[in-house]
């Protein structure tokens, strides 16, 4: 009998606790009167659990709120997570008071519901894990954003390039320049300057001339972008 | 699920408990219902003796290995049923499992050495396979009522391993089935004719694992 009680000592505890969920003093000289309060506890809960057999109804609900504590700790012991140890107690309860018959108040209490809460701690963690994880949003894959380049992305990219391409051929000479080596080739003023032969100043302006001819050319609508780009009169300032 | 939450549920749950709560008959100890359940197969078995052949019996058993495969099939239903109570209550080692497996390494050792007859003793008489047929039907048939009063005797205690108990329930059933055939097997055994048993033993704690598995999980 009392080895069948020692039997769950070496189980992982908490903090406190003992393996059947008991608070226990952490002074080792205490173990032995720690024991002896189990035993005693053991004995009150086979004594409750006999009574209950019988038919005793306030017994029974002296033991089943004893075992609380003992079965949430055993629980969490077996690695149950802490929002699903209430329904392991639940199930543990539903258990205790289906098999109560099978209970032989000859033998010791505690291993007797240690095995239940262990099974019931087991079958819930089964439970847990084949169900699916991400169900609550059932259109979470449809609404789900793709981050990856979309399918048209490509010809989309080319054909801006392509216009863009067109608006700055159809710009004067020198604001054609400033826009390929200053905007587009990123190229300094002086570099510029150098290779062009234009003054800085002369650059600037061609440069904010020939941004407002394609902001006019390329900010209508894409239908109308070929014509504006056709029409010379457009083409705003010659550049300097 | 807030602590108040939470206490209060419980506290509800304990209540209705308590509440419902009616004096139950305390179960025998596992050994006990074991033994009246192979009382019972017994019975089966003395009720079904007037119809079997003694003499030719007697003159079976008058051989060593077809004697150890009878005694083998004998102590593995007897201990399959003594491992099906024990685990159909909680607290008990799941070590109990392991009980039959040497009477059923002994079943299965000297049924397989007595196929070995039909080569080596020139005069033996095989089983041939409509006889084989007949005798996995006797196997069959005997194992169902068995199988239903384990089961039904295990449902009042609360197997925690449903699967396991009511696959121990099963080998007891077919165990206790194949000694009850004895009687009624009246020829050598064959490789075919040890399989095909085998093929009835493994249907019965197949069928009975998942079936029985089912029932005992009421609750």
């Amino acid at each position: 009998m009392a080895c069948a009680v020692t039997a769950g000592l070496d189980r992982p505890t908490l903090p406190g606790r003992d393996a059947f969920g008991w608070a226990t003093v952490a002074r080792p000289s205490a173990a032995a009167s720690g024991f002896s309060a189990r035993m005693r506890r053991d004995e009150a809960l086979a004594s409750d659990m006999a009574a209950a057999q019988a038919g005793d109804a306030e017994a029974y609900r002296r033991l089943l709120r004893d075992c609380l504590p003992v079965i949430a700790g055993l629980a969490r012991a077996q690695g149950v997570r802490a929002d699903a140890v209430d329904d392991v107690v639940q199930d543990v309860l539903l258990t205790i008071h289906r098999a109560r018959a099978t209970y032989d108040p000859a033998r010791p209490f505690l291993p007797w519901l240690r095995a239940i809460t262990q099974r019931r701690a087991i079958d819930r963690m089964r439970r847990a894990g084949r169900r699916p994880r991400e169900v609550h949003d059932p259109i979470a894959y449809e609404a789900e954003v793709d981050r990856g380049p979309a399918p048209g992305q490509g010809l989309e990219a080319r054909d801006r390039e392509r216009v863009l391409a067109r608006a700055v051929a159809a710009l004067p000479e020198g604001q054609r320049q400033a826009v390929e080596h200053l905007a587009l080739q990123e190229r300094s003023l002086d570099e510029t300057a150098a290779l062009t032969g234009r003054t800085k100043g002369a650059l600037k302006v061609n440069l904010h001339r020939a941004l407002k001819a394609l902001r006019r050319t390329l900010g209508a609508d894409p239908t109308d972008r070929d014509e504006a780009a056709s029409r010379p009169g457009e083409r705003g300032p010659h550049d300097v | 699920m807030s602590d108040t939450a939470r206490t209060s549920s419980h506290d509800h749950l304990v209540d209705s408990l308590a509440g419902g709560l009616r004096p139950v008959r305390r179960l025998p100890g596992p050994a006990f219902r074991a033994l009246a359940w192979c009382a019972a197969a017994t019975g089966l078995g003395l009720a079904l003796m007037p119809f079997a052949d003694l003499e030719a019996l007697r003159t079976r058993m008058a051989v060593a290995d077809l004697r150890y495969a009878a005694l083998g099939a004998v102590l593995t239903a007897v201990a399959a049923a003594v491992a099906a109570f024990q685990t159909s209550v909680p607290g008990r080692a799941s070590a109990w499992a392991l009980l039959p497996l040497a009477p059923a390494a002994l079943w299965i050792g000297a049924s397989g050495v007595g196929c070995l007859r039909d080569w080596a003793v020139p005069g033996a008489d095989p089983a041939h396979l409509h006889q084989t047929g007949g005798c996995v039907a006797f196997l069959l048939t005997v194992s169902l009522p068995l199988s239903l009063v384990l089961v039904g005797m295990l449902r009042r205690a609360c197997p925690l391993r449903p699967n396991l108990t009511a696959a121990l329930a099963g080998l007891s059933a077919a165990a206790a089935a194949a000694a009850l055939l004895v009687p009624f097997h009246p020829h050598d055994a064959t490789a075919t004719d040890l399989l095909l048993h085998a093929l009835g033993v493994g249907l019965v704690i197949g069928a009975n694992g998942l079936a029985g598995g089912r029932l005992l999980r009421r609750g």
